[in-house]
C-alpha cells in the first residue's frame, strides 16, 4: 500500500508552504512540435528553475481547449505523437536526473481505452506524480481515485466559476496533490485580465481545506502570476507558452531554439515568485 | 400524449453505458438541466405545452402510410412509413428542439447554440429559436456546409447564425466540439440543444423523451390500421435519435423485432464508414461512455458516410445497452445501397426520402421480400430528402459516367 507522502508534487508544495513560496506550473503539449522537443523543454524548464509541470496528453476531441491547444495537439497527433511515446520522455527525463514534479493532463477518453489501472500503473513507473484529467467530474471520479491514491498518485480534480461553493468545497475534498482553479468559465487561452472572482474564490476556498490551491486557465504573463500568487499556491500557465513554440516553429526555429524561447518565456514568468 | 421520467436511468446511466464525462464548468448546467427536465416531466402544463406546440408548430401527429406500391414492388412484407419526413422542417429533429427550447425558456436562458451535421438539427432549431424568440448560433462543420447549403441558407433566413468549424474533418464530430466549447464560455444564459440521445446525461434520456412521441403515435396508429404491432421495425441510426423515439415506445412490446442500421459507408475497414455500434467498441466521447469508433490510442477514428446526418463516430448510451441486451439488432448499410433506397422509393412511393432515412428504407428492402406477405414491416422515415438533392444528384451522375466506361 502506498500513500502519497513521498510523492514529488506533495513534498514539493510541502516544502514551498515551508519557505512561504509560491510556484509556477507551465504547461507543455506532449509531442508538440515533435517528442524530440518535449524532452528538451522538459530539462530547459528545470534548468530556469521550474519545479513542478504539466504534460498536456494530444486528443483528437479537446473540448475544454482553446485553438492554440487544440491546434497543437492536431498537430502533435498528425506528428505521430502516443502514449507510449510520451510515457518514454518521461521514463528519459527520469533516467537523466530529472526532478521536478509531473502531471499528465489527460482526456478520460484516453485512460478509459487503455484501462484506467494499467494507464494509471504505467503513468506512475514512467515518473508521473499526478493525474489531470479535464473530463472527469466528482461524479465519476472514483473509477480513477481509489486507484491513484493505492499507487501514490496524485488524482488533482477541478473547480469552476461555475461549481456552487458546497461542491466546490467537496470537491477540494477529494482532490489530491492541488485543487486546479479554473479562473475563467470557458476554454483554455490567453484573456486580458483575471477576473476578480477568481482571487475572492481561491480565499474563500482556503479557509475551508489545506490542500493547495493552484490556478489556471487565461493566465499568459508575470503581472498575472504574481497577482495569482498573492492568494493561490501556484499559477498554472499553457496556451501562452505553446503559442510562443507555434511562433518559434512558424519562423523556422530548431528544436534548442525552440527550447530556449519557450524557456526564456518561463524565466520571465516565474521571476515574480523568487 | 405522454412523456415517461425513466427511474432506471436517473443515476445517468443505461446499464454500464451512459454517464458525464464533461468539465466540471458544464456540470452546474448539466445538473440545472435535469432539474428542470424532471420538473417539466412532473408538470402536467408541459406536457400540455408541449403537445401543443408539436401539433401546432411540428403538425403531429405524423401519418402512418402504408407504401402499397413499395409492398408490391419488394413482394414480402407489408410496408409501413412512420412520416416524420412531413413534419415541419421535414424531420423529426422539430420534437426535440420545441421541447428544449420550452425547457430553455423554463430556466430562463435567452440564447440556443446547437451542432448539427446534415442542416436538419441546425434548422429545426433555428425554427424553434424563431418560434420563441430566442438568439440562436449552430456549429455546423464546412465540409457539410458544402454539401448541405441548402439548409444553412434556411438557417440564416430564420435568423441564426451559422458558424463554420474548420477543425478536424469538418463534420458532425467537430462541431460537437465546437458547441460544448461555446457551452463552457456562455453557459450561465446559454442552453446547449443537442440533437441527438448521446452526450452527457440528461441529454440521452431527454431527446429520447422528445423524440418518443414517434414511437407512441406509431404503436397507436399501427393497431388503429392493422389491428396489431408490426413484426419489425426498421430505423436509422447515427447518434440515434429518430431510432430510440420509435424504438422507446415498442421496446417492451417482445413481439416486435427492433433494427437500427448504421452508415456502412464505403466499406467497414476503419476510416470507410461510421458503423459505432457495428464496429466499435465500448469508449468515450462528447460526455458518454458508449461504441465508439476509437483507435487503440483513444484518439476518434475518421469516419465516412454519404450521408452528413450518420457521419458521427459515436452512439447514444442506451442504444449501446440495447445492443448488448441483445433487444435490438445492429446492422451497417453502405452508401450505394442507401443512394439505391432513394432512387426506388422515389419510383414507387413520390417520396424522396433523406439520405440518412434512405439507410433505413435499404435494409427494408433486403428484409421485405424474404417475409411473408401477412408480416408488417415498419421504417421510420426520419427525414425528407430535399436537403440532399444536389449531393444526390452530382452522385448519381458519377455513377452513370463510371457505368458508360
Amino acid at each position: 500500500m502506498n500513500d502519497l507522502s513521498d510523492n514529488r508534487l506533495v513534498k514539493l508544495f510541502a516544502e514551498l508552504k515551508a519557505a512561504s513560496k509560491k510556484t509556477l506550473l507551465p504547461f507543455l503539449s506532449a509531442g508538440y512540435p515533435d517528442l524530440e522537443t518535449t524532452g528538451l523543454l522538459l530539462d530547459e524548464l528545470q534548468a530556469r528553475g521550474v519545479r513542478a509541470c504539466e504534460l498536456g496528453f494530444p486528443f483528437s476531441d479537446p473540448v475544454a481547449d482553446g485553438p492554440v491547444i487544440q491546434n497543437s495537439y492536431a498537430a502533435a497527433l498528425e506528428q505521430g505523437a502516443t502514449c507510449d511515446g510520451i510515457l518514454d520522455v518521461v521514463r528519459n527525463y527520469r533516467s537523466g536526473g530529472g526532478s521536478m514534479a509531473l502531471a499528465a493532463m489527460v482526456s478520460y477518453s484516453i485512460i478509459y481505452r487503455h484501462g484506467v489501472n494499467e494507464f494509471l500503473e504505467t503513468c506512475k513507473s514512467a515518473g508521473f506524480d499526478a493525474m489531470i484529467i479535464p473530463d472527469l467530474p466528482m461524479e465519476e471520479s472514483q473509477a480513477v481515485g481509489p486507484a491513484a491514491d493505492r499507487l501514490g498518485l496524485c488524482n488533482v480534480l477541478l473547480v469552476a466559476p461555475t461549481t456552487s461553493p458546497e461542491r466546490r468545497i467537496e470537491i477540494a475534498r477529494r482532490s489530491r496533490g492541488f485543487i486546479y482553479y479554473v479562473s475563467v468559465a470557458g476554454i483554455t487561452g490567453q484573456r486580458d485580465s483575471l477576473p476578480e472572482e477568481t482571487i475572492r474564490g481561491v480565499e474563500e476556498l482556503r479557509k475551508h481545506v489545506q490542500t493547495p490551491v493552484c490556478v489556471g486557465f487565461g493566465i499568459s504573463d508575470p503581472q498575472t502570476v504574481a497577482t495569482v500568487c498573492q492568494v493561490a499556491d501556484g499559477a498554472i500557465v499553457g496556451s501562452a507558452i505553446v503559442k510562443r513554440l507555434m511562433d518559434a516553429k512558424a519562423r523556422g526555429a530548431t528544436s534548442r531554439e525552440m527550447a530556449a524561447c519557450a524557456g526564456a518565456f518561463v524565466e520571465e514568468l516565474i521571476t515574480p515568485l523568487r | 400524449m405522454t412523456l415517461m421520467s425513466d427511474k432506471s436511468a436517473g443515476n445517468g446511466y443505461f446499464g454500464p453505458y451512459g454517464g458525464q464525462f464533461v468539465p466540471e464548468t458544464l456540470m452546474p448546467a448539466l445538473a440545472q438541466l435535469d432539474r428542470e427536465y424532471r420538473s417539466a416531466m412532473a408538470d402536467p402544463a408541459f406536457h400540455a405545452q408541449f403537445a401543443d406546440a408539436l401539433r401546432k408548430i411540428a403538425g403531429r401527429p405524423s401519418e402512418l402510410y402504408f407504401a402499397s406500391r413499395f409492398t408490391e414492388m419488394l413482394g414480402g412484407a407489408k410496408i409501413y412509413l412512420k412520416r416524420e419526413d412531413m413534419n415541419h422542417t421535414g424531420a423529426h429533429k422539430i420534437n426535440n428542439t420545441i421541447g428544449q427550447a420550452l425547457l430553455a425558456q423554463r430556466m430562463g436562458k435567452k440564447r440556443v447554440i446547437a451542432e448539427t451535421g446534415a442542416g436538419q438539427h441546425g434548422v429545426a432549431t433555428a425554427t424553434a429559436a424563431a418560434v420563441y424568440g430566442l438568439e440562436c448560433d449552430v456549429y455546423m462543420g464546412s465540409e457539410d456546409i458544402r454539401r448541405q447549403a441548402l439548409n444553412v441558407f434556411r438557417m440564416k433566413l430564420m435568423g441564426a447564425r451559422v458558424i463554420p468549424v474548420n477543425s478536424g474533418q469538418r463534420t458532425l464530430k467537430d462541431a460537437l466540439n465546437e458547441a460544448f466549447r461555446d457551452w463552457m464560455g456562455s453557459v450561465e444564459h446559454t442552453h446547449y440543444i443537442l440533437g441527438t440521445v448521446a452526450g452527457p446525461y440528461p441529454f440521452p434520456e431527454m431527446v429520447r423523451e422528445f423524440q418518443s412521441c414517434i414511437g407512441a403515435e406509431a404503436r397507436s396508429q399501427m393497431l388503429q390500421a392493422e389491428g396489431r404491432l408490426p413484426d419489425v421495425v426498421v430505423a436509422c441510426v447515427g447518434g440515434g435519435s429518430n431510432a430510440a423515439g420509435i424504438f422507446a415506445r415498442m421496446i417492451n412490446d417482445k413481439s416486435v423485432r427492433m433494427i437500427g442500421v448504421e452508415a456502412g459507408g464505403r466499406s467497414l475497414k476503419p476510416g470507410d464508414h461510421a458503423a459505432s455500434l457495428s464496429a466499435g467498441r465500448p469508449g468515450i466521447l462528447h460526455g458518454t461512455l458508449s461504441y465508439v469508433l476509437q483507435d487503440d490510442d483513444g484518439q476518434t477514428s475518421l469516419v465516412h458516410s454519404v450521408s452528413a446526418g450518420l457521419d458521427y463516430p459515436g452512439v447514444g448510451p442506451e442504444h449501446a445497452m440495447w445492443k448488448d441486451s441483445g433487444r435490438v439488432e445492429y446492422l451497417p448499410c453502405g452508401d450505394e445501397d442507401a443512394l439505391d433506397a432513394v432512387v426506388a422509393l422515389s419510383r414507387a412511393e413520390g417520396i424522396i426520402p433523406a439520405l440518412e432515412s434512405a439507410h433505413a428504407v435499404a435494409q427494408a428492402m433486403k428484409m421485405a421480400p424474404k417475409m411473408p406477405k401477412d408480416s408488417i414491416l415498419l421504417i421510420n422515415l426520419s427525414g425528407r430528402g430535399d436537403k440532399d438533392c444536389n449531393e444526390i444528384a452530382s452522385i448519381l451522375e458519377r455513377r452513370k459516367g463510371s457505368e458508360k466506361k
